[in-house]
């Protein structure tokens, strides 16, 4: 018989949850409960937090008609990576921090009634990294929708391709991009919801080309980090560059919309686009 | 809009003689430590990015029996940095697509070092597209250090134009040949790299990211981007142990840039075969095979349990036990992730 220790790690629900946040935007102590209300949006200023993929489904979903598929799918270290951690040690650790497996959640659930496929990115896990469980999953959400005819719906966040898969990160793109041609020709609806931040490869792949753009209010959106640009180039960023605003002035994104209308929104656009092809897959 | 302007021509830039027999060296010795493996990986770094290196024009220039450029996105301008048009390579007439870097600094200046802007990528769709509608197959080459990050470029929506190549080269029902020949920067690269074969010169190189880009993340500082180009496996010949590249073309002499004649025979052979057997494919088939290829890339696991609950490891041992506490008490902390500051973006990786 093994000895048996007295546990002495806390009960985590005994911890009591930080109370208070500041909003990094206009410096306001918000108390959480009351962030929680107002859909993750400062009351003060209309600062959109970041949210985890869990509580973005549940913003956008009618209330238990999320349906989970792949939830099993894990990450690999094809390149044996390591910076000052080990990709494996980065991805437990995210797993740990956001109880997610990976950075992506999709499956089919509602919204107002109407049955769509849905995919949302999670920021908090690795920056919302595009690695090859990311595009394998996005790819599945495009052959999902396609195969029951019902909408595609991707959220995204994320900093861009997942440099610890290198190259096989970047074929994520190609991947992507192959399965949304195919739902494209199949006459299939896709709308791409970007938040803060939507950058890099995932920017540059599956999150522009929608039917429809949709952003949430200035979301940090681009191809390549301002940071970058601005030392390679050299040059000066104009004001709001890579903002929603920004890329909403240029015509890359139909509607800005708050967080509060999101879902009815999505909901009215989804109608135009879907109904014809629901009622044709019924008779 | 014009597509080319008659008696502008340009030679191929040739190189010096071929040295002939020169068979391809036999690799270098194993190197053993880490630093010396960091070292050689640079190296080809450096060869990759090395100016003389032969690009579309001098390969064209030296293995194309006919080369017509075509110009012009017919949404902006010309981007230079692009070249695209039409050739016969070894009796096949092909559409011919590739990034163009100068060989002086006023053509670097016209051809942007290189770094498309999203017209050149509109360019390379409006040929790519027309190779379609005309059965001609593809031949691409792909040398670039990345598409340009700028903000005339964000504004005329390079992520668009990147997304937007990528999809239609998965769809295209014509054969296509991708050749690596230098730098493989990224998305700007892939834009114009989704190919039924893809092909590496010894030399060429392909990444995610700059090393620069990666180390400036992730070790916070460029002074690492050979240990970022190590890290990243960026090689051609790492590339075609993940089979993200099918064939590497040995280099003549020191590289290509001290041959240019020699390394386009040598390409021109793989490319010719490669052409062969592709025409054979019905379109059908082609187009399934390809979306295969892309569809397959990239490693992941699957574990059959449902819902994953990380957050309560399981209570083996102590030392689990003092992670967890760790980790509450971490937990209890503000998480900067969720709150990002709004001046400070976070760090980024570019594609």
């Amino acid at each position: 018989m093994p000895m048996k220790f007295p546990s002495f790690r806390p009960q985590r629900e005994a911890f009591p949850e930080k109370m208070w946040t500041r909003c990094p935007s206009c410096e306001e102590q918000l108390f959480n409960k009351q962030l929680e209300r107002s859909m993750n949006v400062c009351p003060s200023c209309g600062h959109h937090f970041r949210l985890p993929a869990p509580v973005r489904l549940g913003q956008l979903l009618d209330e238990s008609t999320f349906e989970e598929r792949d939830a099993g799918l894990i990450s690999e270290d094809p390149l044996g990576f390591v910076d000052s951690k080990t990709y494996p040690d980065r991805l437990a650790a995210a797993q740990v921090a956001t109880g997610l497996r990976d950075d992506a959640v999709w499956g089919y659930g509602r919204v107002e009634g109407q049955r769509i496929a849905i995919l949302v990115m999670d920021f908090g896990f690795m920056g919302g990294s595009m690695g090859a469980v990311t595009g394998e999953k996005v790819a599945r959400a495009a052959e999902g929708a396609l195969a029951e005819r019902v909408p595609l719906v991707i959220v995204s966040a994320s900093g861009g391709a997942r440099m610890q898969e290198g190259t096989m990160a970047l074929m994520q793109l190609a991947k992507t991009m192959g399965a949304l041609e195919r739902l494209r020709a199949a006459g299939v609806p896709y709308v791409s919801v970007m938040s803060d931040p939507t950058t890099g490869g995932v920017f540059a792949s599956y999150a522009v080309v929608g039917d429809v753009n949709l952003a949430e209010p200035n979301a940090l959106i681009g191809f390549a980090g301002a940071r970058v640009g601005a030392g390679t180039i050299g040059q000066e960023l104009p004001p709001g560059f890579q903002r929603t605003e920004f890329l909403f002035r240029h015509g890359f994104i139909d509607r800005i919309v708050t967080r509060q209308n999101l879902r009815k929104e999505l909901a009215q656009i989804l109608r135009f686009l879907a109904p014809a092809r629901q009622e044709a897959a019924r008779g | 809009m014009v597509d080319r302007i008659l008696g502008r021509g340009r030679d191929g830039r040739d190189g010096k003689d071929a040295k002939d027999g020169r068979e391809p060296r036999p690799d270098a010795p194993v190197p053993q430590t880490p630093e010396e493996a960091k070292a050689a990986v640079w190296t080809r770094v450096q060869l990759a990015r090395n100016l003389r290196r032969p690009r579309i024009l001098e390969l064209l220039g030296a293995m194309a029996d006919e080369f017509v450029e075509l110009h012009g996105d017919r949404l902006f301008g010309d981007d230079e940095a692009i070249v695209a048009g039409f050739a016969i390579i070894g009796g096949h007439r092909v559409a011919v697509v590739g990034q163009q870097k100068g060989a002086d600094t006023e053509e670097n200046v016209r051809r942007n070092f290189g770094m498309p802007h999203p017209e050149g990528y509109r360019k390379a769709m409006r040929i790519m597209e027309l190779a379609d509608r005309s059965g001609l197959p593809i031949v691409t080459f792909v040398d670039v250090p990345g598409a340009h990050p700028g903000p005339e470029s964000e504004e005329r929506g390079i992520a668009d134009a990147i997304a937007r190549s990528v999809g239609l080269m998965t769809r295209l029902r014509v054969p296509i040949v991708t050749v690596i020949t230098g730098e493989g920067g990224s998305g700007g690269a892939l834009a114009i790299a989704v190919g039924d074969v893809v092909l590496a010169l010894e030399n060429a190189v392909y990444a995610v990211i700059s090393p620069e880009g990666c180390a400036s993340i992730l070790w916070r500082t460029t002074d690492e981007a050979p240990t970022a180009a190590f890290a990243m496996k960026m090689t051609a010949q790492d590339q075609l142990a993940f089979g993200i590249v099918d064939e590497v073309i040995p280099e003549p002499g020191e590289g290509a840039h001290t041959d240019h004649a020699e390394t386009a025979r040598r390409l021109k052979e793989v490319i010719v075969r490669e052409l062969d057997r592709l025409t054979a494919i019905p379109a059908d088939a082609l187009v399934e095979q390809r979306y295969r290829r892309y569809r397959s890339l990239g490693p992941y696991g699957e574990i059959a349990a449902p819902t994953p609950s990380p957050t309560v490891p399981p209570r083996s041992g102590l030392a689990d036990r003092l992670r967890g506490l760790i980790e509450a008490g971490q937990r209890a902390m503000p998480a900067p992730l969720q709150v990002g500051r709004r001046d400070e973006p976070p760090a980024r990786e570019d594609v």
